[in-house]
């Protein structure tokens, strides 16, 4: 990623006018690109655990669930009215402050993602998909079934009325005005979102290059060898757990406050599957390749659902929106796999088994005049098993 | 006492359902190391196709098994046809691919069909007619319908014929030499193309006859009917070990055997605290805890040392 200044601050001028633009043709838009941030936000994290450190995990959305419910939980009257001994601490109501909750669901997905990541770390591959579904779908049920006997979480109705965020006395829910600009609720959401969207890039980046993200390819290319070479496996795929549960937690706290409301619904398998298509349409392990491959499967359905309408008219009703997006997002997924199974833009890394034309010379190899470099083998492909 | 004996009968008769549909999950992974996850979907369409056709000729006449028959014999040539096409468009051509890729075409796979069943048949509840009228049995206390009794021996049936098909026919010496190493069993006079199909051809009708008969004896089907069975089945298969068909068979009757337990006891257990809304839970928990202990499956004897 080598960006000049001029390209950096065309870019960065166009991210902060984006929402004021998109905002003229109606507030859906800005919407539209809120969520699609908090997509990014979620490829990032997911990315992760099976980009970096090559453990498919099936179950993502299952850390995005435990960071919005602690959110949800924590921010509106739902524990008040159901304990009254919490109600009679909390006489105003309970609304803990953003720089309580956000940490806290980090560290709380973050646990979450280590427990779940302890009793599999000797799986690999496929039985650890399946694990961590299961895992997703026991939260799930645990969500949808935890409003008896005692009301936790509401059930299947969801927890309504979780305050919106509220940071050095702006209030993100409230339309505020600056410099004769309007910035309704949305638009505030953008800039937080971005600012978090823009964090988790440069930490991701920062992480790729560091001695754990090596670490973590080393672990993905092979276990054994990487093993061998004294790389903890262990501690580091608990961390990669870890780390990027932490960026789900966050991005469910977010999503709780934005919509106000959690159920759920919004926590099913289906999301996490489209999650995974986002890191793997984009090109797996590599940041650009994710970031596009989340706004590209998130924000397209949505725009076209706008063009829906005349088709619904024509199919009789039976292509409402919903199921045009499914649609849409299911061919996408076919599509692209069939026309580039590395992703739409891989990272360029990979591509270097396709005939190297010069051969990989260290620094420290001296050739005797006339001699010739030995054929070296730079890839050995296991044999298909 | 007369609890624990219709919890065995509930238990076999879904574990019975979880079998047929482990059993395509495991050969195709058996051979092309690849988790089909649309198979499920296809356990969906051959249900609801079953249904289309059993309630068009219901005014016919027909006599109840005769319907069953037709629908099933339907619902096995749609099915057939289903996977044959699945496999050829979305995951022969990434047979050489990046693991992912083909699991992403699969679960894409399973997005659509899902979708398209929404679309073909409406996203409502549609009520299966009763086909095999009469009177329940009663065994020991336990009562068990003429469908259950059906779906018991139908299971057994196609299992040993699967079983004799895998291990005594030549198909079934071709389908295993595949699974054991492609390239090999190409130099030996194998097409693993056709092998491939072939599977997933036989996966398809194990999943049609699981789906009418779970559709048959639920009473109802709809277009997210595939989604639990197809999850649980894959635990089903990995819990026996996956790859392996015995396997998937035992996997897929003890997990009926143990969710039918759990749902069955859980309220006595924890004094009311969780119910059997919970069922679904158990086939997980349970996963989880095998893998932990035995990351292999329980009859599976390749090693988890595989990518």
């Amino acid at each position: 990623m080598k960006l000049n200044k001029t390209t950096l601050t065309i870019g960065a001028v166009v991210l902060l006018i984006l929402p004021l633009i998109a905002g003229q043709f109606g507030n859906a838009w800005v919407r539209i690109i809120d969520i699609a941030l908090l997509y990014v936000l979620l490829a990032l994290g997911l990315n992760i655990v099976v980009g970096f450190a090559g453990l498919l995990d099936l179950g993502y959305v299952a850390f995005y669930a435990v960071g919005a419910y602690m959110f949800g939980l924590l921010a509106s009257s739902q524990l008040t009215d159901t304990f009254p001994g919490i109600a009679a601490m909390f006489p105003h109501g309970l609304h803990t402050p953003w720089w309580v909750v956000i940490p806290l669901g980090a560290l709380l997905a973050g646990t979450a993602g280590m427990l779940l990541g302890a009793p599999t770390l000797k799986l690999r591959g496929d039985y650890l998909a399946i694990v961590t579904l299961g895992f997703g779908e026991i939260v799930r049920v645990f969500m949808n079934n935890l409003d008896a006997p005692i009301n936790i979480t509401n059930g299947p109705k969801g927890i309504t009325g979780i305050d919106d965020i509220s940071m050095f006395g702006v209030h993100f829910g409230k339309t505020g005005s600056f410099m004769g600009l309007e910035f309704p609720k949305v638009t505030n959401y953008y800039y937080l979102f971005l600012a978090l969207v823009l964090f988790a890039i440069m930490v991701c980046y920062r992480l790729e290059r560091s001695r754990i993200g090596r670490a973590w390819m080393a672990i993905r290319e092979d276990e054994i060898a990487a093993k061998a070479m004294g790389i903890n496996t262990r501690n580091l795929k608990l961390l990669a757990f870890g780390m990027g549960a932490t960026f789900g937690g966050v991005a469910g706290a977010m999503f709780a406050s934005f919509q106000g409301f959690i159920s759920p619904e919004s926590f099913s398998l289906q999301e996490s599957v489209i999650i995974v298509a986002m890191v793997v349409l984009g090109g797996i392990g590599h940041l650009p390749g994710v970031i596009v491959g989340a706004l590209l499967l998130s924000a397209l359905p949505e725009v076209l659902r706008y063009i829906a309408g005349p088709l619904q008219q024509l199919s009789g009703g039976r292509l409402d929106a919903s199921i045009l997006r499914q649609l849409l997002v299911a061919l996408a997924m076919i599509g692209i796999m069939l026309s580039r199974p590395r992703g739409l833009w891989p990272s360029p890394e990979h591509g270097k088994d396709s005939t190297p034309d010069t051969l990989p010379v260290s620094p420290h190899m001296h050739l005797a005049p006339g001699e010739q470099i030995p054929p070296v083998v730079t890839h050995i492909k296991p044999d298909a098993q | 006492m007369d609890t624990f004996i219709q919890q065995i009968v509930n238990g076999l008769v879904l574990g019975s359902v979880y079998a047929l549909v482990a059993l395509g999950y495991t050969m195709v992974y058996g051979i092309i190391n690849l988790i089909n996850f649309a198979h499920g979907e296809v356990l969906m369409v051959g249900a609801l196709t079953s249904w289309t056709v059993v309630t068009a000729l219901g005014k016919s006449g027909l006599p109840g098994w005769l319907l069953l028959i037709i629908g099933l014999v339907a619902a096995i040539i749609v099915c057939c046809t289903l996977n044959y096409t699945i496999e050829k468009i979305a995951y022969r051509p990434l047979r050489n691919a990046p693991r992912l890729a083909p699991l992403i075409t699969a679960m894409g796979m399973s997005l659509l069909l899902q979708t398209l069943a929404m679309i073909i048949w409406e996203p409502t509840y549609k009520s299966y007619p009763i086909l095999l009228a009469g009177e329940p049995h009663s065994i020991g206390g336990a009562v068990i319908n003429n469908v259950q009794i059906l779906i018991l021996v139908v299971t057994a049936v196609t299992l040993s014929g699967l079983m004799y098909l895998v291990n005594k026919t030549k198909l079934g010496r071709a389908m295993r030499a595949t699974a054991e190493n492609p390239r090999v069993a190409g130099l030996m006079g194998v097409r693993p193309d056709q092998v491939i199909s072939a599977t997933f051809i036989i996966g398809a009708a194990l999943a049609a006859l699981a789906g009418v008969m779970y559709a048959a004896n639920y009473g109802s089907a709809q277009h997210t009917m595939g989604f639990l069975p197809g999850l649980k089945a894959f635990t089903a298969a990995v819990f026996g070990g996956i790859g392996n068909l015995a396997g998937a068979m035992l996997g897929g009757v003890l997990l009926g055997l143990i969710e039918s337990f759990g749902a069955g006891y859980i309220g006595a257990i924890t004094g009311g605290v969780l119910g059997s809304n919970y069922q679904d839970i158990f086939a997980f928990i349970v996963l989880i805890i095998v893998l932990t202990l035995r990351p292999s499956g329980l009859l599976g004897e390749r090693v988890a040392d595989r990518a």
